[in-house]
């Protein structure tokens, strides 16, 4: 067996988890606290990307352009908020997937009208573009500081959630919104907070993964599906449960995609082995989420005080 | 009387509705419009998944946002047979509905486990599943897709070639399941369903294993909506796994709600208007500016949210509030 091989996808894995976990934490909160579905979460990911896309090619530097553009997410979140996210909190699921349905298509034409159809490439700047040598081991720095960079807004949402006011106002939430008006808290407020930070948090997953694959129209639509993965499994509401989740699907995605044929092989001949692989690989995220559904359709870390 | 129509007044205007899509291939060939006669068939093919998903969504309340998978489904069951010159329409036929029944009590069988979010989340699941496990089909063209090159071959008098004769397949295969799904909504079966959406506790306390009644209304509607499937691979002539994707279900939910939501002709209304939209607006747009012909995604995504926002009912349920005004106002 190949160890070089197997950290390095260990690491993507780790990668991909932690994107997802920018992605899904946000949508598991809107999710939990306002019990509202939206799809259009995907496209802030998107406008995220294309933000910090078009500061850097007016000469902004890359870190001054990714912090930018996160003051341009939380906008942009606080306002979809405001006009159209808030009107529908009341209506049924149906609405809300409908709703958010047309709000994707929307997003996609106004990045049309404004980048235009072909998408955006991001270029590193050459601090970031380097490699590092860990031993045996050489990797892209960009890689070593997508991790970070999930891991620090991880950490810093995980002190907001636990210990902050704000974050017990979002914990009671999630468990028991009624109670949480009853006892007074501005729920408007809080909505729109949880709202805005969600979008910024999508819009910066977008940020990092750009200088990578580059912005382009639809690319928050595939992913999007997979964070709700995210969210079910790690359990509605509950930012632990998003965590754990996103890196458990995450590596179960990337090491699927590169071992599952070794493992086909020991039971079946080559040749179907290399068929099934990939089809089985892909399917490995949805097939956990309905084995989860099924079974335990609270998820794996359900929010204290709820029960499916 | 017609008790399952609004009212007799829009009765009859369904009635007439029906009867204008029974001779439209006349009126395109003396108007010389073939392309009409193209868009209508399409929309009529959509009409008839939309309408098995009202008979889950609008009838049962099982909001699902996977239905497209069915049409996926039915569309490679013409497709791999004719990939190897297989093209006996009966077996196409038999294929496709033993196949989209298996794939629903599989898929059901799950779901119905699971009620509101959680249906909507697993049958996005399922359908991901399906739509993966043929992009990794190779063989079949992966995500490229396959192209059939003949259609389903039946007897001399059931033939599908030639664009009118798939039309009237189209049509009647439209006709049965509108039938068939009004038949099953006043009957015994459909009263239990429609009340396991309003009152799921009532009806198990009366003794109704609801899970089971639901899972055969699922069953029933996965497989109407793998003929419209099978009928679509025959039109379009080229299939790809693009047409099972998330966005067709929520495209196909679109439709169902755009029209009217548990009403039996809302999907046929809501279908005509996506069609037409689809068709027209990108022409609208470039009547209004040239270069905006590609942006007609937005006012599209706004006619959705507005639609939400503020037109509960769909189509159906404004038609019905202009109905009840006139007569309101009338003698």
């Amino acid at each position: 067996m190949d160890w070089g091989l197997l950290l390095t996808q260990l690491m993507n894995g780790l990668q991909l988890g932690l994107l997802l976990f920018l992605l899904a934490s946000g949508l598991t909160l809107v999710f939990g606290i306002m019990d509202f579905i939206n799809l259009s979460h995907g496209s802030f990911y998107m406008i995220g990307a294309y933000f910090c896309g078009s500061i850097v090619a007016r000469g902004g530097s890359f870190l001054a352009a990714v912090l930018i553009a996160l003051i341009g997410m939380f906008v942009v979140g606080a306002v979809i908020e405001r006009v159209i996210a808030r009107r529908l909190y009341r209506a049924d699921h149906l609405d809300h997937v409908l709703a958010t349905f047309g709000l994707i298509l929307i997003f996609d034409a106004i990045v049309h009208i404004v980048w235009g159809p072909s998408g955006m490439a991001i270029p590193l700047p050459s601090v970031l573009d380097g490699q590092v040598t860990l031993g045996s081991l050489v990797l892209p720095t960009y890689r070593l500081v997508i991790i970070s960079g999930g891991l620090l807004v991880a950490a810093i949402l995980s002190m907001l959630v636990t210990r902050s006011r704000l974050g017990m106002m979002i914990r009671a939430g999630a468990s028991n919104r009624t109670m949480v008006e009853a006892l007074g808290v501005n729920i408007h407020k809080l909505f729109l907070v949880v709202f805005a930070i969600g979008a910024t948090m999508s819009g910066f997953a977008g940020m990092l993964i750009a200088p990578i694959t580059e912005a382009s129209i639809g690319m928050g639509n595939d992913i999007i599906i997979i964070a709700f993965v995210v969210v079910i499994v790690g359990g509605i509401g509950s930012v632990k449960g998003a965590f754990y989740a996103s890196i458990l699907i995450g590596l179960i995605d990337t090491l699927g995609r590169s071992y599952l044929d070794d493992l086909l092989e020991i039971f079946m001949s080559l040749d179907y082995a290399e068929t099934a692989a990939p089809a089985l690989s892909a399917m490995l995220v949805y097939i956990l989420m309905a084995v989860v559904l099924a079974f335990r359709p609270q998820g794996l870390f359900p929010p204290a005080g709820i029960r499916a | 009387m017609m008790a399952w129509l609004p009212s007799s007044n829009s009765g009859r205007c369904y009635c007439l509705l029906l009867v204008l899509l029974a001779v439209a291939p006349w009126i395109f060939q003396w108007a010389d419009q073939p392309f009409l006669l193209d868009l209508l068939s399409r929309g009529l093919i959509l009409a008839i998944a939309a309408t098995s998903l009202n008979l889950i969504m609008g009838f049962g309340g099982m909001v699902s946002l996977g239905h497209a998978a069915f049409i996926g489904i039915g569309a490679y069951c013409v497709g791999i047979p004719a990939y190897y010159d297989f093209y006996n329409g009966w077996f196409h036929l038999g294929l496709t509905i033993v196949v989209s029944a298996s794939f629903a009590l599989l898929a059901g069988a799950v779901s119905l486990r699971t009620k509101g979010v959680y249906f909507i989340m697993i049958t996005l699941a399922f359908s991901q599943m399906i739509y993966f496990t043929f992009v990794s089909l190779e063989e079949y063209g992966g995500d490229d897709g396959l192209v059939i090159y003949l259609r389903s071959e039946f007897p001399d008098f059931l033939t599908m070639q030639g664009p009118v004769a798939l039309y009237y397949w189209i049509f009647a295969t439209l006709l049965l399941t509108l039938f068939l799904v009004h038949r099953l909504i006043h009957a015994h079966f459909g009263r239990v369903i429609v009340g396991a959406k309003h009152n799921e506790q009532r009806l198990q306390s009366l003794g109704f294993d609801t899970y089971r009644y639901r899972l055969v209304c699922y069953v029933i509607s996965g497989v109407i909506c793998g003929l419209a499937g099978m009928l679509l691979g025959n039109f379009t002539g080229f299939i790809s796994p693009e047409m099972m994707s998330w966005i067709r279900s929520g495209e196909l939910i679109f439709m169902v709600v755009m029209g009217g939501s548990g009403f039996l002709f809302g999907p046929l209304l809501g279908t005509g208007a996506f069609v037409f939209l689809e068709q027209y607006l990108p022409e609208f747009m470039k009547f209004l500016n040239p270069s905006w012909l590609e942006y007609w995604h937005l006012p599209f995504g706004l006619l959705l949210v507005l639609l939400v926002l503020f037109g509960k009912g769909g189509i159906h349920g404004m038609l019905s509030k202009l109905d009840s005004r006139t007569r309101q106002s009338g003698p």
